[in-house]
């Protein structure tokens, strides 16, 4: 398909978006991601029956932490997007990226630059 | 299992705001169980206080420490070799923790991370409920395994208020009539003579009435 998506995006591959905690979420924006999507299958199409649909909760708990300490909930974001979609994926990443673009930098980016150690 | 939950981050930053290092101390019991204070919630509290140092632009060291049991002194111990090194310790225990480690370490500042909410068992993922009150006296035994201190809003001991409606309480359609299930299981283990058995008016000396409570075992003191 030759499709491109945007190269400020890292992937970093789960077996399913049901192993991802809240920690790894955190983890990613306190090490200075300015943003960040878990990308599932559709939901009703998990091979694990519910894999995605616990990661959705865990994104909605972690967005509610991210807005309590500032960094703003609006930074995560969780998309299913059919494994065979191509198009759909591309699109998404500059969906995302757009947005991300238009929030601006994590406060914890600044930080970093600043010298703040974490 | 004691059943708690984090507290608002605002008032966790409010308690830690002048530190530079703190100790995060989780537990390995209850509150590990009920997803408030273990390990796991250690890393995450300990994530979202670095952010929110950082975002502010200072820097906050977390020394991250999950005790077996912050009840037990022999445990609450392992922290004597570090805990100097900080400003202040943050305990993700049951109240009990927190009371511990700020009895063991007499000159640091302790502070707890959670509201300790009660005594209770697991409905279901992510659903805890009230089962004991730890009454001291315990009246299980004549109410078929069904607390009427914990789970009756007005903790009757003889039968169901006027407000028990179609089995549940007056103070909420989503909390079961505590009569009303005692009963119920009475009847179905045909043991409802039990009910019309007179007994002393209960004891509530041992419910914390007469002070906090102590228990000494002599077999067991060393």
């Amino acid at each position: 398909m030759r499709l491109t998506y945007p190269d400020s995006i890292r992937i970093i591959r789960l077996p399913c978006t049901g192993k991802i905690d809240v920690i790894h979420m955190m983890e990613a924006f306190r090490k200075g991601a300015d943003g960040v999507y878990v990308a599932g299958c559709l939901e009703g199409e998990c091979h694990y029956l519910a894999g995605n649909l616990r990661a959705k909760k865990r994104v909605e708990y972690t967005r509610k932490l991210l807005d309590e300490i500032g960094i703003g909930g609006g930074r995560l974001e969780m998309y299913g997007i059919a494994a065979s979609d191509g198009p759909r994926f591309a699109e998404v990443a500059e969906e995302m990226h757009e947005k991300i673009k238009a929030l601006g930098p994590s406060p914890i980016k600044g930080a970093i630059q600043k010298g703040v150690l974490l | 299992m004691i059943v708690a939950e984090r507290k608002p981050i605002d008032e966790i930053i409010g308690f830690v705001q002048d530190c530079k290092k703190i100790l995060l101390v989780g537990c390995n019991e209850c509150v590990t169980v009920c997803y408030a204070g273990g390990k796991k919630e250690v890393g995450i509290l300990s994530s979202a206080l670095k952010m929110a140092f950082s975002k502010e632009g200072k820097n906050l060291d977390v020394k991250e420490a999950t005790l077996e049991r912050q009840c037990d002194p022999e445990y609450v111990q392992q922290l004597s070799e570090y805990y100097d090194q900080y400003d202040a310790i943050v305990s993700m225990a049951c109240g009990v923790g927190v009371q511990e480690l700020a009895m063991r370490y007499l000159n640091k500042q302790v502070f707890p991370a959670l509201n300790t909410n009660f005594m209770g068992a697991s409905q279901g993922q992510g659903i805890w409920e009230e089962r004991c009150q730890g009454c001291g006296e315990c009246v299980l035994g004549r109410t078929g395994g069904i607390c009427p201190i914990a789970r009756c809003a007005k903790s009757l001991l003889n039968g169901p208020c006027g407000g028990s409606m179609n089995g549940k309480c007056e103070i909420s359609k989503e909390v079961d009539c505590a009569w009303q299930l005692i009963i119920d299981r009475l009847t179905g283990l045909k043991q409802m003579h039990m009910l019309e058995e007179i007994f002393p008016v209960k004891d509530w000396s041992p419910a914390g009435h007469g002070g906090p409570r102590r228990m000494v075992r002599e077999d067991l003191k060393s």
